[in-house]
């Protein structure tokens, strides 16, 4: 399909509405926010219009770095994880009869439906000591006794995987059932295994697909405030967790916002990179 | 014994057999097309081949193995897909290579084999073309090569010339056989072109609903067609009813056509005459009355339409035979009784 270059103003008007609502609800809560990151924090009130960089130098300490770097990892950890684990689920998926597809589809959506204050109950409830899935191990004779899996960092890894997974499989699911099924039992008459087509054929064929499910997971995850907190220690706790804290019980809404800042720039510098690196490797 | 034998192959799905007890021997370097409707079972067939489908029962065997157990994998076949399959990720040679790389060829002699491969293909100098650069006669080339890529035993084509345009198609399909006999290898092509079939093929099998209806090299299918639908299907034909009249003598539409045998014992049969061996002339005489109801004349042949009690035949002739017969006049058919095949029933 040919598309024509609008000519005029009216041909823009269908723009119209997206591009107000992109201002009314992004361009001017994150303008403010960089607005109030540079105010100055003011203990009796709120805060006191100013231009200090004082909350930025706080954030350059040891600590806040640390936290950083932990919830980097640990945003990447979940997409990477979510991946390896959505991608050959879906594509086994979209090798099953229609039926199937969709009982499996209509049961992730209501997955979707769930807020992440139950599914961090949920996880908190099963692996507790009392009333959680040791027990099931300890009656199959697995275990001794039940043990508490939490608070652990494997507990907010799994608790955040399980809140992405739904997403990821609905990402991944529309390029993998356009993908045509002959590429893999053409590599299969060439001599490879099906699992060998699947590594070298169906995943290089969907390289930008993956490229793209991990940064959507991925930030996704540096999103997540309230799982760290039910399910880790103080010392799995991330960035967002610490936004919220200075933001709401702290009433330091500079420092705040200052931190809110820093996290976007360096989430949109990491997914330009990976974007960079892909690119480059396209070109070869 | 050498070339590969299906030996009562059936394949169900439920209780649809699309392939129903199926016998075929082909002798090693044979061309064999697969021809018939869709829906024919011909693309289920080439797919147990492959071990792409599972059969219900029977066996293949492959230069005197059961290939039967084995995967795809494991059969040492080559195959071009209908949409070809390429591999959009890799470049030309990656993609003849990727069967070498599997084998764990060395560097050096991938690109001794992907440039002769090339070369065989005519496309010297395209290893590192991406894909997606190529034309639709050099993508078919390309995936070609690659099944080629291993030499293999077996070398299967599902309906591989289908997305080309009328004019490449015919000079692909000269191209194709041509390599075919140079290579000497045993070929098997799905299509649902007679034509195609006609050009390419030592051993044309036509299918119908799962089961093969007539195996036979491509001429004596057009000429000795073994029933109504074959000689439908290959070409266009004349079916003409047949019938003993009460005097003994064998009739098309009312008119006696001394030299036709009936079958012993048959009454009514039908007839196949192909059009080139309809003669036309005065009417009158021992030829059949009609009337001409359309002239399609295509320059290199002219096609007459001659209604007959109801019946249309049709007459090819070449322009040298011209007759200028107009639409409304009357003219006599003739029906040579040795180019008139009678139909079982």
């Amino acid at each position: 399909m040919r598309r024509e270059a609008p000519k005029s103003v009216a041909d823009y008007t269908p723009l119209f509405f997206p591009a107000l609502m992109l201002i009314v609800f992004f361009v001017v809560p994150f303008s403010t926010m960089i607005a109030v990151s540079f105010f100055k924090r003011n203990p009796a009130g709120f805060y006191t219009p100013d231009f200090v960089f004082d909350n930025y130098a706080r954030f350059l300490s040891v600590f806040f770095g640390g936290v950083l770097g932990f919830s980097l990892m640990l945003a990447v950890l979940v997409a990477v994880c979510c991946v390896a684990i959505a991608f050959p689920f879906t594509y086994l998926l979209t090798r099953r009869p229609r039926r199937v597809q969709t009982l499996w589809l209509v049961g992730l959506l209501s997955v979707l439906s769930l807020s992440e204050v139950i599914i961090g109950f949920a996880w908190s409830t099963l692996f507790s000591r009392t009333a959680g899935i040791t027990n099931l191990f300890v009656a199959i004779g697995l275990m001794d006794k039940p043990v508490a899996l939490l608070p652990t960092f494997g507990a907010v890894l799994t608790g955040m995987v399980y809140q992405a997974l739904p997403y990821t499989i609905l990402v991944l699911y529309p390029a993998l059932v356009r993908l045509d099924p002959t590429l893999l039992e053409a590599a299969r008459t060439l001599g490879a295994s099906p699992v060998r087509a699947f590594f070298n054929v169906v995943a290089p064929a969907l390289r930008n697909t993956i490229v793209a499910t991990l940064i959507m997971v991925f930030v996704f995850a540096l999103g997540s405030y309230l799982l760290p907190q039910i399910l880790g220690r103080p010392q799995h706790w991330t960035l967002s967790v610490l936004i919220t804290d200075q933001a709401i019980y702290q009433s330091n809404m500079p420092f705040a916002a200052a931190m809110a800042v820093f996290l976007v720039l360096i989430s949109l510098a990491l997914v330009g990179m990976t974007l960079l690196v892909g690119r480059k490797e396209n070109a070869l | 014994m050498s070339g590969l034998n299906i030996n009562a192959i059936t394949k169900k799905f439920g209780s649809f057999a699309a392939v129903d007890n199926v016998q075929l021997n082909v002798p090693h370097g044979t061309f064999v097309c697969l021809l018939g409707p869709s829906g024919c079972g011909k693309t289920t067939l080439l797919r147990m081949i492959a071990g792409l489908e599972e059969p219900t029962s029977g066996a293949i065997v492959l230069d005197g193995e059961d290939i039967t157990p084995l995967p795809t994998h494991k059969r040492n076949l080559g195959m071009v897909f209908q949409s070809l399959a390429l591999f959009p990720h890799l470049s030309v040679g990656d993609n003849i290579a990727y069967a070498l790389r599997i084998r764990g060829a060395s560097q050096g002699d991938q690109k001794k084999r992907v440039d002769e491969l090339l070369s065989l293909i005519h496309l010297p100098g395209f290893a590192d073309r991406p894909v997606a650069k190529l034309s639709g006669g050099q993508r078919q080339r390309v995936a070609i090569a690659r099944a080629l890529a291993l030499s293999p035993k077996l070398f299967l084509l599902d309906e591989p010339l289908s997305a080309l345009d009328a004019k490449l198609r015919e000079a692909m399909q000269v191209e194709l056989r041509q390599l075919q006999q140079r290579l000497g290898i045993t070929t098997i092509v799905v299509t649902h072109d007679q034509r195609e079939a006609m050009t390419m093929a030592d051993l044309v099998v036509v299918m119908g609903h799962g089961k093969i209806l007539q195996a036979a090299p491509p001429i004596e299918i057009y000429r000795k067609p073994a029933d109504a639908f074959v000689a439908d299907f290959i070409g266009i034909t004349n079916l003409l009813p047949a019938e003993i009249d009460g005097a003994g003598r064998t009739t098309i539409l009312g008119t006696a056509i001394p030299g036709l045998a009936m079958p012993a014992g048959q009454t009514k049969a039908s007839v196949s005459i192909r059009p080139e061996d309809v003669h036309l002339g005065a009417p009158g005489g021992s030829a059949i009355t009609g009337e001409v109801s359309f002239v399609r004349d295509l320059g290199g042949t002219i096609e007459t339409f001659v209604e007959v009690r109801g019946t249309s035949i049709i007459a090819v002739t070449t322009p040298r035979e011209r007759h200028d017969v107009p639409v409304g006049a009357k003219v006599g058919v003739t029906l040579p009784p040795e180019s008139c095949v009678v139909l079982g029933s």
